[in-house]
C-alpha cells in the first residue's frame, strides 16, 4: 500500500514537470526515456524512506525522551532530523512488512547489542633471557620469540537502569580466560558502587590493570614474584567501593572485597571457607590543573597452596604522579610511579617475608612518542632471601589512538647471578569500541 | 601458623565497613538550587544563562582543552557525585573519559537513561554524520556525526531551549523563572547574532583551513568555506604529504585563513603559512578558552574580531 503511495507521490510530483516536458517534446521515444527515469527516481526515494525508516528507529531507542516543547523561544524551524523523527517512528514502522530476523540481525536489535571490542597484542623478544630453572618451574619461562600474546575481547553494556555489566574474554595461545566478568550496581543507596562477579582485585595498581593499558610490555619482577604475575590477583567475587569525605579536597576512596580465593600462584582455595580478601584506600589532590599524586596502600589476605592452615598476607604502598599539561594534552605528560609490596606467607619449615617495589616513569615527548624507564627489585615469595633486580628502557610510537607499538630492552639480574638481556618489541592495536578505564 | 578466615568473619567486617561508610553524610540540594555538572564549559554558559541563581554550574573540561582527551580524573568524581543534573554534549565527544567517570561516582541520578542525565545533541542541527560504511581508516570519526555542533549560535538556542524544558521539570515551581531567563537569553543571542553577522557579511564565501573538523557549524551559520584540515584525518597527526597537498592547494586556491584551536601545536600551521603567505588564527572553540571569554557571548565576540582581522588583512 505504501509503495503504491509512494509511487502516487512520486508521479504527482513529477507531473508538472513532465506536462511541460510533453508539450514541448511529445515523442515517444522521450517518453520511455522519462518513465525509466521516474523508476529511477521511485526506486531513490524509496531508498531514502528506509534509511529514514532506520534511523528513526535507532533514535527511538537511543533518545528517547525527547524534552517536550513546552514552549518555543523564537518561531524559528526545528532541528531538521531528530525529535521529529523520533517521534514518527512508531507510525511508520513496520509499513513495509519485513521477514522477522530472528538472528537478531535487524537495526533495532543490533541498537541493544553490547559494545564490543579487540585488542591485539603481538610480542615478540630476542635476546638471551638466562631464567633460572627455579623460576621456570614455577611457570616464568622465557618469552618465545613471536607471539600473539593475548586478544582481549571486551564486551560492555548497561543491564538495566540498576547494573552495567563488563566482560574481558583473554583469549591467550594455550586458552580463554575469562580476565573479568562483573556487574557494577551504579545506583545503590549512600553513594555506594559495588561490583561482583570475576575481576582484577583492588591491591595496589598494576594488579587492576589490564596489559593494554601499562606503560611497558610486561608486568614488574614484583608483580611477577609476588602478586601472581600476568593474571595477578583476579577472583570471583564481590567488591564494595565509596567515596569517603576527606578535607582540603582530597579525594578518598575506599574499596572492600571478598573472594573465593583462587588467584594465580598467590592463593589457593581448599575449602569453600578458605576466602581471600582485598582492601584498598586511595587518596588523590590536584595540586594544580596540570599535575597531581595519586596515594595509595593496599591489603589482601589468603590461603595458599599449602593448603587451608597457611595464610599468605600481601602489603602494598602505591604512589603515581601525573602531569599532563592541559593546553598540550595530547603532546605531553609525564607519569610516575612506585609501587612496593610486602609479603608474608606461612610455610614449612620458616614463614617467608619478602619485599619488592619498581619505580616507574613515562614522558611523551610529543604527540607521537613516549619514552620510559623503570627500575624493578624483588625478593621472591617462597625464597625470600633470593633477590632479583631489573631495569627497563622504553620507546613507544603512537601510528593513531587505536595502535601503538612498543619496544623495551629489559636487563634482569637474578638472584642465581644470571644475568638476562632481553629486546621485547610489541603491537598493539584496539578494534571497535574499548570503553575507557579508570584513571 | 593457623590464622583462620572465614567467609563470616570477612562478610560481616564488610557489612560493618558498608554501615559506617552510609553513615557518612551524602549532601543534599543546598537550598532547592539544582547542582549540575557539565562536560564543557560551552554547556555550563548556556546551564547558567537559563538557570541563573537557581542553580549551581561547574564544568569538568576547561575551555583551552582538547575535549576528546580529558583525564578522567577523581577530583571529578568529587563534583559527580553531588550532581543533580550532568549536562553533555554527546555523540561519543566524551566517550574516553567520561563514562567510567559516571559509573565510579556512585550517584544514582547522573546515570545514563536516569533523569540527571542530558545530553544535549539531540536539540542540535548535527552536520557530518557519515553514510555508507564507517571504518577507522577514516580516523577518529563521529559514527552520530560532529559533535563541535556548540559553534553555532542557532544550536545554543536549542539547547539552552532544551536545558531550559529539563530545569523546569526538575524544578517545577521555577518554570516561569527558567522561562523567562531563556527568553531573555533568546533575545540578546537574536541582538548579538545581528551584529556578528554583520560583522561576517562581507566575507562569505571565503575559503579556510582548520586543524581539525571543530568548525563545520561555525563555518556554515558565517557562511565559510572550508578547504581542507591540517590533520589528513581527524584525530590523526599532520603528515608531510598531506602537508604538502594542501599547500599546492591553498596556493592554488588562494587560502589565507589557517584556524587553529588553541591545545593543537603550532608548528604544522606556521609551516604552511610560512609557504602560503596565510594567516594563522589561534581562535578558541570553547568559552573559557582566553581569560576575558567568559560566556557563551564573548566567545563569538572573541573570535569574530580574530577572524574578521584576519581575513581583512588577507584581502
Amino acid at each position: 500500500m505504501k509503495r503504491i503511495t509512494l509511487l502516487c507521490l512520486a508521479c504527482m510530483l513529477a507531473f508538472p514537470w513532465v506536462a511541460g516536458a510533453q508539450a514541448q517534446k511529445p515523442a515517444k521515444d522521450d517518453r520511455d526515456e522519462r518513465l525509466k527515469d521516474f523508476e529511477e527516481r521511485i526506486s531513490v526515494l524509496e531508498a531514502e524512506v528506509q534509511a529514514l525508516r532506520a534511523a528513526a528507529a535507532t533514535q527511538t531507542v537511543q533518545a528517547p525522551a525527547v524534552a517536550p516543547a513546552a514552549f518555543d523561544v523564537a518561531a524559528r524551524p526545528a532541528p531538521a532530523a531528530n525529535p521529529p523523527l523520533a517521534q514518527q517512528a512508531p507510525e511508520t514502522g513496520g509499513a513495509q512488512p519485513q521477514p522477522p530476523a530472528y538472528g537478531g540481525a535487524s537495526s533495532m536489535a543490533k541498537v541493544l547489542n553490547p559494545d564490543i571490542s579487540v585488542i591485539g597484542d603481538f610480542l615478540g623478544a630476542t635476546g638471551t633471557s638466562n631464567v633460572p630453572p627455579a623460576l621456570q618451574a614455577a611457570g616464568r619461562g622465557p618469552l618465545p620469540v613471536l607471539a600473539l600474546h593475548e586478544s582481549e575481547v571486551g564486551l560492555q553494556a548497561i543491564v538495566d537502569p540498576y547494573a552495567r555489566a563488563d566482560f574481558f574474554l583473554s583469549f591467550g595461545e594455550s586458552g580463554v580466560n575469562v580476565e573479568e566478568g562483573y556487574l557494577t550496581f551504579t545506583s545503590l543507596p549512600a553513594g555506594f558502587v559495588a561490583k561482583v562477579g570475576k575481576m582484577r582485585s583492588a591491591f595496589g595498581k598494576v594488579n587492576t590493570l589490564h596489559n593494554h593499558v601499562l606503560p611497558w610490555t610486561d608486568r614488574p619482577l614484583v608483580t611477577q614474584s609476588l602478586v601472581g604475575g600476568e593474571d595477578g590477583i583476579d577472583d570471583a567475587g564481590l567488591s564494595v567501593t565509596r567515596i569517603l569525605p576527606a578535607p582540603g579536597g582530597i579525594f578518598l576512596e575506599g574499596t572492600a572485597q571478598v573472594f573465593r580465593g583462587d588467584s594465580a600462584d598467590v592463593f589457593t582455595s581448599s575449602q569453600r571457607s578458605d576466602a581471600s580478601v582485598a582492601g584498598h584506600l586511595r587518596g588523590y589532590k590536584d595540586l594544580n590543573e596540570s599535575t597531581n599524586v595519586d596515594l595509595g596502600v593496599s591489603y589482601a589476605r589468603g590461603h595458599n597452596d599449602l593448603g587451608s592452615a597457611f595464610l599468605t598476607d600481601l602489603y602494598g604502598v602505591d604512589a603515581t604522579l601525573h602531569w599532563t599539561p592541559l593546553r598540550r594534552t595530547i603532546y605531553h605528560n609525564f607519569v610516575g610511579r612506585a609501587e612496593f609490596v610486602w609479603s608474608r606467607r606461612d610455610q614449612l619449615p620458616a614463614q617467608q617475608r619478602a619485599f619488592g617495589f619498581y619505580t616507574s616513569g613515562d614522558y611523551r615527548i610529543n604527540r607521537r612518542w613516549t619514552v620510559g624507564g623503570r627500575f624493578d627489585r624483588s625478593g621472591r615469595a617462597r625464597t625470600a632471601n633470593l633477590t632479583d633486580d631489573g631495569f627497563s628502557a622504553l620507546l613507544t610510537y603512537w601510528p593513531s589512538e587505536f595502535s601503538q607499538i612498543r619496544g623495551q630492552y629489559r636487563f634482569t639480574k637474578y638472584a642465581e647471578g644470571r644475568n638476562a638481556n632481553e629486546l621485547l618489541f610489541q603491537f598493539q592495536f584496539s578494534l571497535g569500541a574499548h570503553g575507557a578505564h579508570p584513571f | 601458623m593457623t590464622r583462620p578466615i572465614t567467609y563470616s568473619r570477612w562478610m560481616a567486617g564488610l557489612l560493618a565497613l558498608a554501615l559506617v561508610a552510609a553513615a557518612c553524610p551524602q549532601r543534599m540540594r543546598a537550598a532547592g538550587k539544582i547542582k549540575i555538572v557539565t562536560t564543557t564549559s560551552d554547556l555550563a554558559s548556556l546551564a547558567q544563562e537559563v538557570g541563573g541563581d537557581r542553580v549551581e554550574v561547574d564544568s569538568i573540561a576547561r575551555g583551552y582543552q582538547d575535549p576528546h582527551f580529558v583525564e578522567a580524573k577523581p577530583s571529578f568524581l568529587l563534583k559527580l557525585r553531588q550532581a543533580d543534573l550532568l549536562i553533555t554534549v554527546g555523540l561519543e565527544l566524551e566517550i574516553g573519559w567520561l563514562p567510567p567517570l559516571i559509573t565510579q561516582s556512585g550517584n544514582p541520578r547522573i546515570q545514563p537513561n536516569s533523569g540527571g542525565y542530558f545530553d544535549t545533541s539531540q536539540f542540535a542541527e548535527i552536520l557530518e554524520k557519515p553514510t555508507g560504511v564507517v571504518t577507522r581508516a577514516m580516523g577518529d570519526v563521529h559514527a552520530s556525526g560532529n559533535p563541535h555542533y556548540w559553534l553555532d549560535p542557532e544550536n545554543a538556542r536549542r539547547v539552552a531551549q532544551g536545558i531550559a524544558n529539563k530545569l523546569a521539570e526538575m524544578n517545577p515551581g521555577d518554570t516561569a523563572y527558567f522561562h523567562s531567563r531563556l527568553a531573555d537569553f533568546s533575545k540578546r543571542l537574536t541582538d548579538a547574532e545581528k551584529a556578528w553577522d554583520a560583522e561576517m557579511q562581507p566575507f562569505h564565501g571565503r575559503k579556510v583551513i582548520t586543524y581539525h573538523r571543530s568548525w563545520p557549524n561555525f563555518l556554515k551559520h558565517f557562511d565559510l568555506v572550508s578547504a581542507g584540515e591540517i590533520e589528513p584525518r581527524p584525530g590523526i597527526p599532520p603528515t608531510p604529504s598531506h602537508t604538502l597537498e594542501l599547500i599546492n592547494m591553498m596556493k592554488r586556491d588562494n587560502v589565507k585563513i589557517i584556524l587553529v584551536e588553541p591545545y593543537f601545536d603550532l608548528k604544522t600551521p606556521d609551516a604552511i603559512a610560512r609557504e602560503t603567505g596565510a594567516q594563522v588564527v589561534v581562535m578558541p572553540p570553547s568559552v573559557g578558552g582566553e581569560k576575558e571569554i567568559t560566556d557563551y557571548f564573548k566567545l563569538f565576540d572573541y573570535d569574530l574580531a580574530l577572524l574578521t582581522k584576519a581575513l581583512k588583512a588577507a584581502q
